[in-house]
């Protein structure tokens, strides 16, 4: 027992230095190309978007997953494999399609002018002969964003097809799922929203808390997505309580938002914007709490981790890869209090919206 | 800035991916999920008020018993009671009976015994008297053959006679 349970620790302390030594490789290699470490690129690269799924290495040597870009020109579509930019980030790489030629500048895709061979920029690095065309790539995130999507179609259907089956509670990990299906059902919707109207709103309310915490979890894996941290997720998200709380909205709870009962009347049109304003605004705080938490927590992780390059010193791993384990673990708590939250605060205002004032 | 600058095509997959992702999940995870475990409450809401009922059911039961018990124990006592006054009663009934006849018997015993001896008395004195009468007849036969003797005959019986 003793000595498993020391194997276990030496085993968890050998996993915890790993990046230590991989980021040490990293190093060398950098400064055999005598490039200088810029924390801020390295931490934007790690949780921005990618048109690849870059694991390790550098340039060509590089292990990344190609991806489909998918592009709407004004051509019409036009779609080719990411691994045709050969790694290149820099607008270097001209990739000819259809006529019309695409570089990759940071992660963005430019179409260069008819006529035009490279990209020219101007004194702030900004493009001068190329326009960004409507990307629809299945992008890392995207990527990331399908194994969440398989991860939960895979698991609830095992417990679909459990409760089809059998009558009795399930066991083991099913079990867990449907503790977590209650939690969400007897904590959040019912509660919230209330008990007459709840069960209309517990399919997106379950996938939304299940998504959330699952693509969260994910994301904290090594050479995962941040998926969960890019505002355009986050967006989607709270596009999808404003237009539940837009179609679900009862004459009540327009009529308090537009024209406030009991108050004198020309304070009303003020509410009435003021209101009006709340309505988005719920939704955009939901958006940028989920971005904002799970960014940061990204961000954390990655300058602890950052420091030992900033000055340089092996050394200082003894201190940062200890810290950055703490924030870690904590940013397990982080990926499903986020779920919690947003889950909770949608199933409020969605609550808000049904309910029905007792007229007196 | 680009942190914070919205990609279309992300927003466009996010919106699509999620909502297919709600619709099938809502038809084929989250409906039967949910109507199971409803289900299973229902039913376990039904064992344990129904386990209720049955206690309730079980204690009235014994109540009941309990009840039928005392009155039958009640009932019990009284007709012992009951029993054993009659009894009583009988037996003082016969007790009076017994002695009225036993009375009765000695007092028609008593009668009769008076007329035994009244008719024994009568017949004696009958008797005595044809005695008495054959007695004289024989004296008078005997004795009148002398007229002293008759006289004095006479008069020592009936000086018997008086002194009997």
């Amino acid at each position: 027992m003793i000595a498993q349970k020391s194997l276990k620790i030496i085993v968890t302390f050998a996993l915890a230095l790993l990046p230590v030594f991989s980021f040490a490789s990293k190093e060398d290699s950098l400064a055999e190309a005598e490039k200088e470490f810029n924390a801020t690129d390295m931490i934007l690269h790690h949780i921005g978007d990618a048109h690849g799924w870059h694991f390790y290495g550098e340039g060509e040597n590089s292990f990344t997953i190609p991806l489909p870009v998918i592009l709407y020109t004004d051509n019409g579509l036009v779609t080719f494999m990411s691994s045709e930019f050969h790694h290149d980030t820099e607008g270097h790489h001209v990739v000819e399609k259809n006529g019309m030629h695409f570089v990759n500048l940071h992660e963005k895709i430019y179409q260069l002018e008819e006529g035009a061979h490279g990209v020219e920029f101007d004194e702030d690095h900004h493009p001068l002969n190329a326009e960004r065309p409507i990307d629809l790539s299945i992008t890392k995130n995207v990527a990331a964003m399908f194994i969440t999507v398989i991860i939960m179609l895979i698991i609830f259907n095992r417990l679909a097809s459990f409760h089809k089956k059998n009558k009795h509670a399930p066991k083991g990990f099913n079990n867990v799922l449907e503790t977590f299906v209650l939690f969400v059902r007897d904590e959040i919707a019912r509660p919230q929203i209330g008990e007459k109207k709840y069960m209309k709103f517990m399919p997106f309310l379950l996938t939304v808390f299940f998504f959330i915490w699952i693509t969260n979890m994910i994301g904290l894996l090594p050479g995962a997505a941040n998926v969960t941290g890019n505002i355009a997720v986050t967006i989607s998200l709270g596009l999808f309580t404003l237009v539940l709380i837009l179609i679900n909205g009862s004459k009540d709870y327009w009529k308090h938002t537009l024209w406030m009962p009991g108050i004198p009347t020309f304070v009303k049109p003020l509410l009435a914007v003021v209101e009006l304003m709340g309505v988005f605004i719920k939704p955009i705080a939901l958006m940028i709490r989920l971005f904002a938490n799970i960014t940061a927590g990204h961000i954390i992780i990655l300058s602890l981790i950052g420091l030992i390059f900033i000055l340089e010193s092996v050394g200082v791993a003894g201190v940062s890869v200890p810290f950055a384990l703490f924030i870690s673990i904590l940013e397990l708590l982080v990926a499903f209090l986020q779920a919690f939250i947003f889950t909770m605060l949608s199933a409020l205002f969605i609550g808000m919206a049904v309910e029905e004032h007792e007229h007196h | 800035m680009e942190l914070i600058t919205p990609e279309i095509g992300l927003i466009f997959w996010q919106t699509i991916v999620f909502l297919v992702l709600i619709l099938i999940l809502a038809k084929f995870a989250w409906k039967p999920i949910l109507g199971a475990v409803k289900q299973r409450e229902d039913s376990i809401n039904d064992a344990l008020s129904s386990a209720e009922t049955a206690r309730k059911e079980l204690q009235n039961l014994k109540a009941d018993n309990e009840q039928l018990m005392k009155e039958t124990r009640a009932e019990r006592d009284a007709i012992l009671k009951e029993a054993r006054e009659l009894k009583e009663k009988v037996l003082a009934d016969a007790t009076e009976e017994a002695q009225t006849k036993a009375d009765k018997i000695v007092a028609q015993a008593k009668e009769s015994i008076e007329l035994e001896k009244k008719a024994a008395m009568a017949e004696l004195k009958s008797q005595v008297a044809n005695l008495s009468i054959e007695i004289a007849e024989k004296v008078v036969r005997k004795e009148l053959s002398s007229k002293e003797k008759q006289h004095q005959m006479i008069d020592d019986m009936l000086g018997d006679v008086t002194l009997n």
